[in-house]
């Protein structure tokens, strides 16, 4: 919506927004928690409420949407294969925005060993079961991860009555924010263990319990840290996977790192006139952000469409360094200011986020903590990017 | 009251399904009695989904030859209904000379089954049929060929439904008898049936079948294999079969990559014999191996392409301290005449169903005369496959029919809203969430059901009226839920 919303308000007449659902707001539409706008609106609304500020908008600009259509495919000249109740057509588009957002990791995606009994949910499905379906998903739970739907569903599962044991981490750090840590574990005497796993599952029909051990460095279990954590329930938050199926099949060029589409500084992929951003870009902690990309980037479609985007001559390429996960966009322009979002590898305090290029600094902020769960975000002025080939993103 | 039928068949696997689909051809009143809540909830669905060619077998086995029989009938099976089947071909590949000695025995073992087709080829014309694989020289078997092995034992239970055959699911048979020349059974519902004849086709449990009577001699030794399933990203990176040559020693056909009709590849099976005949664990060292091997087999492979893992169980009749293979039991028994026994059915019981099913329709025939129906429906209705398969224009005539096919449920593998309700709707009146699984493919992609279970859970409730406590995932007792948050009233709802 902040996309479409942004490509309207930018000059774009003829916008439409196709959506799967039947609704607009995806996923936020079951995060009944608070805490969201708090960078965007200034205050603390539930995912719901967060959606009905843009549908407001949306539907005040007279923004067409389809719901309830799915995109089947799209080609490298912006044709899309869609199909709907109202049939199976194909659209061409000027110029197309991703934001298809991100699916979680599965129990089949880290061959989670043993039974495959009743019981086991990642926990954005458990969240739209409570949530949105009025279905409680069982009485005693474990949760496997610590990102931060598994620490709210922790607390959704505490509020509805059941038992939670405990969440287990397999990295020696916490994957969710630490506001989620507070809030959602500490607040309700939920422990949280580092640097163990689940190693099996047990039970034929319904789950039954499971095994835990601490895991070494190598995340490989330990001899004799294991027991058994009885539990009907199974909660899995390990992890968020960019959705870019469709990205992938028109043969867009993909950044490992990030799992989405390679990006310059104005959001643009490698087929002109298509841009991504959000959750299918790169897995947020926030949802402002991840607003406030899909504005330029609905913008930025806006501008392209109009014959003003900046002519790329030499592009600058930008590159995670020492300590850094991940940096969004790969590539810039040079010819405006943008800014680089990053994850770095590792917990630390007090250290610098510098960009550089060569041996040359170009920016170096310091930050007082430093989380891979949660998301950095540094501005880079054009100005400073004369002849800059390329950047080098590191932690110092 | 006691069921009287003329048939009893026990397990509603592929074997006890073809044998169905095959008595319904005849004036006969077949029923099939299943301890699980479906079919194909036991080594029919937990397997590699390989039409063997037959080159495997010692000549003049039951199995060499029953195996030769079913690859041939199979093409007209799964034209009638509508079940996806592909001979895509099969390279047995030696990496040395002692290799090349096991593929030249294999083809003339082959041939003396009467395998089609079978020939020796060089390295040159390995990699134009597969590029990539390694090995000095490979066998090729053009009759070797892929099936979804559920698929198929499904439809073979919706035929033979459609042709009178009574499946009485959940009934675990918990005694057997025989007096006065007819079978007297009780089953885990306290129900009680009766039939002169009586077909054993219980798959890991026709051992513990049999002792019901007093037979002692078999014994089922449950030997697991696990397997990984890839994305299907990487459909296109296998044309054909590749297995390595059999090895001295081995009792399986070897870790490999195996195509399945639907897109995915499978790494597996593993070889390990196991104490239960429900034993589905899969375990982590196996796992890793698989891995492993499978990044050898296919290096493009990353870690984000592994979506599910399974294991199976072979009813092996050899225990792991003997090895290798035992022909097929198939036997109309003299003392206990109607029992027809089936037993130890492994790999290639699933190319072999429908001819094992030829071979018992003749044994009934001895006990009783079999009268052709006037009447029997051989197809299944709709088409083979899945809506995501058909052309841009068929997909659009569909929805212009039923826009049920214009809503996608299951965005991975792109299934539809009218795919789903076919599949709640089925034949057979399966009610789990697995069974809507095997049916429409909905649950199966690399979301594995994050996206459309709660999707599915909805059109349950809304058109099926579902309770919450109604959702079993496949058995009795594995509820998917625990009830309600709170009340609803019906309006609200």
């Amino acid at each position: 919506m902040a996309a479409a919303i942004a490509a309207k308000k930018n000059g774009c007449r003829d916008v439409v927004l196709i959506e799967r659902d039947k609704i607009l707001g995806g996923i936020l539409n079951q995060c009944i928690h608070d805490g969201f706008g708090l960078h965007r609106f200034g205050e603390a609304l539930t995912g719901p409420e967060y959606a009905q500020r843009y549908m407001d908008e949306f539907h005040d600009l007279g923004i067409e949407a389809l719901l309830g259509t799915i995109v089947l495919s799209m080609d490298k000249n912006r044709g899309l294969q869609v199909s709907s109740r109202k049939g199976f057509f194909q659209i061409d588009a000027g110029a197309i925005v991703l934001a298809m957002g991100c699916r979680e990791r599965t129990a089949g995606a880290i061959s989670l060993p043993g039974t495959r009994p009743a019981g086991i949910y990642t926990a954005g499905a458990a969240q739209n079961m409570i949530n949105l379906q009025n279905i409680m998903v069982g009485k005693r739970a474990v949760i496997l991860g610590s990102g931060d739907i598994g620490m709210i569903m922790a607390r959704r599962m505490i509020l509805e009555g059941a038992a939670v044991e405990a969440v287990f981490e397999i990295l020696p750090y916490p994957s969710g924010l630490q506001r989620n840590i507070q809030q959602c574990l500490n607040d309700y005497g939920i422990p949280l263990f580092l640097s163990t796993t689940v190693t099996e599952v047990h039970g034929g029909d319904r789950l039954t319990g499971v095994t835990v051990a601490r895991v070494d460095e190598k995340k490989q279990p330990i001899a004799g840290t294991s027991r058994f954590v009885p539990c009907d329930t199974l909660l899995l938050s390990i992890g968020l996977i960019p959705e870019n199926e469709l990205t992938r099949q028109a043969s867009i060029a993909m950044a490992p790192r990030t799992s989405g589409a390679f990006v310059d500084d104005t959001l643009m992929t490698s087929i002109p006139g298509v841009f991504s951003c959000g959750n299918v870009l790169h897995v947020h902690d926030l949802v402002d952000w991840v607003s406030e990309e899909a504005s330029q980037a609905g913008a930025f479609a806006a501008t392209y469409l109009n014959g003003e985007l900046p002519v790329k001559r030499t592009p600058v390429k930008i590159e995670p360094g020492r300590g850094v996960g991940y940096v969004m966009p790969q590539e810039a322009s040079g010819l405006k200011d943008f800014t680089i979002s990053l994850r770095v590898s590792e917990p630390g305090r007090d250290q610098y986020v510098s960009v550089r290029d060569g041996g040359r600094k170009i920016v170096r902020k310091k930050k007082v903590c430093l989380h891979p769960a949660e998301m950095v975000r540094i501005q880079v002025k054009a100005e400073k990017l004369q002849s800059a080939k390329v950047l080098e993103v590191g932690i110092e | 009251m006691t069921k009287q039928h003329d048939v009893i068949i026990i397990g509603a696997g592929v074997v006890g399904n073809a044998i169905a689909r095959e008595l319904s051809r005849f004036d006969l009143d077949v029923a099939v009695l299943e301890k699980e809540l479906d079919v194909a909830m036991g080594t029919s669905s937990r397997n590699s989904g390989v039409i063997h060619s037959g080159i495997h077998y010692k000549p003049g086995t039951t199995r060499a030859r029953l195996n030769v029989q079913g690859n041939a009938m199979m093409t007209d099976l799964c034209r009638e209904l509508k079940v996806k089947i592909e001979y895509i071909g099969k390279l047995t590949v030696a990496q040395d000379d002692t290799d090349v000695k096991e593929l030249e025995r294999l083809k003339e073992q082959g041939e003396a089954n009467g395998v089609p087709g079978l020939e020796i080829i060089d390295g040159r014309e390995m990699q134009q049929r597969q590029p990539g694989v390694g090995g000095i020289k490979a066998l090729w078997s053009p009759t070797t060929g892929i099936i979804c092995p559920y698929g198929l034992t499904i439809a073979l239970a919706e035929n033979a439904v459609a042709n009178g055959v009574t499946f009485y699911l959940g009934r675990s048979v918990k005694s057997l008898s025989w007096a006065d020349a007819r079978f007297s059974l009780t089953t885990s519902t306290g129900e009680h049936f009766a039939a002169p004849i009586v077909i054993n086709a219980a798959g890991l449990y026709a051992d513990q079948i049999c002792r019901m009577l007093g037979i002692e001699e078999y014994r089922i030794y449950p030997c697991r294999g696990e397997y990984l399933i890839l994305d299907k990203r990487l459909e296109g990176s296998l044309s054909v079969l590749v297995y390595p040559a059999p090895r001295k020693g081995k009792a399986g056909l070897g870790i490999h990559l195996t195509n399945t009709v639907d897109g995915n590849i499978l790494i597996g099976p593993s070889n390990e014999y196991v104490g239960a005949p429900n034993d589905y664990a899969c375990t982590a060292e196996i796992m890793a191996q698989l891995k492993k091997e499978g990044h050898e087999l296919l290096p493009e492979l990353s870690t984000s392409d592994f979506i599910r893992n399974f294991s199976g169980l072979r009813p092996k009749q050899v225990p792991p301290e003997v090895g290798g293979f035992k022909d097929f039991v198939i036997e109309s028994r003299k003392d206990f005449p109607g029992f027809i026994n089936l037993l130890g059915i492994e790999s290639p019981g699933l190319t072999c169903s429908p001819a094992i099913a030829g071979m018992v329709r003749d044994m009934v025939a001895e006990k009783r005369p079999l009268i052709p129906k006037e009447v029997f429906v051989s197809e299944r209705p709709g088409f083979s496959g899945f809506f995501s398969e058909r052309t841009a224009e068929e997909k659009s005539d569909l929805v212009a029919q039923n826009p049920d096919y214009g809503e996608i449920v299951c965005r991975c593998e792109q299934i539809t809203k009218k795919e789903v309700l076919d599949a709640i709707q089925n034949p057979l009146g399966v009610r789990t969430i697995a069974g809507i699984k095997y049916r429409s493919r909905a649950m199966m992609g690399r979301c594995q059901g994050g996206f459309c279970m709660p999707r599915i859970v909805q059109i349950l409730k809304r058109d099926f009226g579902y309770r919450p406590e109604d959702y079993l995932l496949f058995s009795e007792n594995s509820p998917l839920f625990s009830g309600r948050i709170r009340e609803e009233n019906a309006t609200h709802a």
